[in-house]
């Protein structure tokens, strides 16, 4: 057992696999000889060499057509697109080549490839390297989502993003890369498609994911002291979707909230807004909320910024006045 | 000096006509078996093409699909150079290439049917035409992303040491789109083992590509920018093709890098079934049939000696193929329902939840 800071757990992650197996790669934008634009695959050049471990230049669709190509010929790579705002200029590789090449050719390709990148704000960098774009990639058949919040996860997921023969797009939150935690020693291999629980609690459930999840764990302490036990879920995994223990939690708790940090319209909290009402609702004691960044881009201003994005306060007074009513 | 698109009527740009001779390689090291094979493939590619034609006006094939007409000595020649396990990225028009790498008749028109005997299945339809058991690593829709998909198996091939080549076909069109900018660089840089062929039939869908392109030679003027040869390949001359073919194919298994190669071309239809293709001047319409690829070939093979019986028979064998793949492809069963829900991933299925 060690601490671990989530930007150092994700060059663990990939170097686990490395180890194992040789016919995974790395690509990206300055993630060779500098070690990643966010550090996150320091080391990986010296141990794994410049075969394995490749700069490329800032060509985005030529970096994710060069993943696909060498994951439907026998290689799995792992490939970063250093902001996801990015995935903007290369979503065509990503929404028509990637997600649909195996159902098109009916099951000829597959494509065990990943996608990791920097997602989410926090970091005061603007509308345009701030986003929070999960809900895009949850909006696709074909691409696995993941969103890991914690060091552990970020090495466990990683490594079963890498080991699944699906495409994967792993979602590291960009204001979590500093945080650390204890993580055990030796390999971690983690499930795709589980949602922990990471506070239990008999009055609401409170969906979080990536930055959101010690937010929401923050306001559930603070609940907590007004006589309030909130259980936080992390839902990690967009695609596959948990749902059995998500719905499992509304069936106890009677309450369903989601703190997202995606606009607000159609962000992921809506989908499993949707199927908490279809499938339980008369579980439900009252309305499944929401709590999201509103419907705007994201603005650079620290001050703005914090406005905007759900704090763990608005969290705390949100649920705390829904229960009241 | 050609007008830009502005400065002339739709339909009434100056024409582009083809070389005038058709004897060039006649005297060719081209062995007589390697002739032969091409020219059945070019029967083939033009037969099967028709009748796909036939298909659609009988309403049995739905959607869209874009015909090689015209175009079949490029995927002939190549076809005939590659290696066996070298890997095809095609685009949309894609069934000549389909059938160059030895993909059988009755499931490829079976796909264009939407039948459950089609090569995907009815799932992927006209332009999405695969086979990886041949080295067919797909027919792709979206003009420019093929390009960095191929660079990618490229890479795959230099890393495994195999001594594989992609060769990546695609349309004049193409050359203006970012992504062909982004894959020609990157493979240039990591110096991949692939083979770049533009296609150029000299219009970019409904528009003629030289009124929309800053160069005259859409693909072969933008080489030098990515330290490449300018290579122009007579894309009608199934011999230039595969002279030039085996050349840049070998350059790429050497490990000496990528090639792109202009082969200049012309469609005998529109860009597409919607298409009549009435922008184009009339004497260039007439210039390119009469500089077929199919008999421009044939008539050479007549010119080395090939007894006229022999070629007929091939002709002829050709038709009796594509009658049997017409017959086994619209008695091939409509695809199961169930099957539009396998093969999301790579479990089988389309779960994306518990």
């Amino acid at each position: 057992m060690a601490e671990l800071t989530y930007r150092d757990a994700v060059a663990r992650g990939i170097a686990q696999e490395m180890r194992r197996d040789d016919r995974v790669v790395l690509i990206g934008e300055d993630i060779a000889g500098a070690g990643g634009v966010f550090k996150t695959t320091v080391g990986l050049l010296d141990e794994f060499g410049p075969k394995r471990v490749i700069d490329t230049p800032i060509a985005e669709q030529a970096i994710l057509g060069a993943a696909m190509g060498a994951a439907m010929t026998g290689l799995r790579p792992v490939a970063e697109i250093m902001f996801s705002d990015f995935f903007a200029v290369c979503w065509d590789i990503v929404v028509n080549q990637i997600a649909k090449t195996r159902y098109m050719t009916n099951g000829q390709v597959t494509l065990p490839l990943v996608v990791k990148t920097g997602n989410g704000g926090a970091l005061r960098f603007g509308a345009q390297h701030s986003q929070s774009v999960e809900n895009w990639a949850m909006a696709i058949p074909g691409v696995k989502v993941v969103t890991p919040s914690t060091p552990q996860d970020v090495v466990g997921l990683m490594a079963a993003a890498i080991r699944d023969d699906d495409p994967v797009l792993f979602f590291e939150h960009k204001g979590l890369y500093a945080s650390k935690a204890d993580v055990p020693d030796g390999d971690i291999v983690d499930s795709l498609g589980t949602a922990k629980v990471r506070r239990e609690g008999s009055d609401a459930t409170i969906l979080a994911l990536g930055l959101m999840v010690p937010r929401a764990l923050e306001a559930a302490e603070s609940l907590a002291r007004n006589g309030i036990e909130a259980e936080v879920i992390d839902v990690r995994s967009l695609v596959p979707l948990d749902a059995r223990t998500i719905l499992g939690s509304v069936a106890k708790t009677g309450r369903l909230f989601t703190v997202e940090e995606n606009p607000r319209l159609l962000g992921w909290g809506a989908e499993i807004a949707a199927i908490a009402v279809d499938e339980c609702f008369w579980d439900l004691d009252g309305p499944v909320q929401r709590i999201t960044t509103p419907h705007i881009p994201l603005p650079a201003a620290d001050s703005l910024e914090d406005l905007v994005i759900p704090s763990a306060e608005l969290v705390a007074t949100t649920v705390e006045k829904a229960l009241q009513s | 000096m050609r007008l830009p698109l502005s400065e002339h009527r739709y339909g009434e740009h100056e024409a582009v006509l083809p070389p005038p001779a058709q004897d060039r390689h006649d005297g060719a090291d081209i062995d007589r078996d390697t002739r032969l094979r091409m020219y059945r493939k070019l029967q083939e590619m033009r037969q099967l093409e028709k009748r796909a034609y036939d298909l659609f006006m009988r309403q049995l094939v739905k959607g869209t699909s874009h015909l090689s007409l015209g175009m079949e000595a490029i995927a002939a020649g190549f076809g005939a150079a590659m290696r066996a396990d070298d890997y095809t990225f095609a685009t949309y028009r894609g069934h000549a290439h389909t059938l160059a790498r030895g993909v059988g008749m009755t499931p490829l028109l079976a796909e264009l049917l939407g039948r459950a005997n089609g090569l995907m299945g009815g799932k992927g339809g006209s332009m999405h035409l695969t086979s990886v058991e041949h080295g067919m690593m797909g027919s792709y829709a979206i003009i420019g992303a093929h390009l960095t998909i191929a660079n990618g198996a490229a890479w795959s091939a230099q890393y495994r040491e195999s001594g594989q080549v992609a060769v990546c076909f695609f349309g004049d069109g193409t050359t203006n789109i970012g992504a062909f900018h982004e894959a020609l660089n990157y493979a240039a840089v990591f110096r991949l083992p692939i083979v770049f062929v533009c296609e150029n039939n000299l219009y970019m869908e409904y528009t003629p590509i030289a009124d929309i392109t800053a160069v005259p030679r859409p693909a072969a003027d933008r080489a030098t920018a990515y330290r490449l040869e300018p290579i122009v390949a007579d894309g009608n001359d199934a011999d230039d093709v595969y002279l030039t073919a085996l050349s840049v194919l070998d350059r790429a298994r050497r490990g000496d890098g990528p090639s792109l190669v202009e082969a200049v071309t012309y469609r005998h239809g529109g860009h597409s079934r919607a298409d009549p293709g009435k922008y184009r001047p009339e004497p260039e319409v007439q210039a390119w049939k009469a500089y077929d690829p199919v008999t421009l070939y044939r008539n050479r093979l007549l010119r080395l000696g090939v007894q006229k019986a022999e070629l007929d028979v091939i002709d002829k064998d050709v038709t009796d193929a594509v009658d049997l793949a017409t017959e086994e492809a619209i008695a091939g069963e409509l695809p199961p329902p169930a099957s539009a829900f396998t093969e999301v991933w790579a479990d089988g299925g389309s779960s994306w939840r518990n």
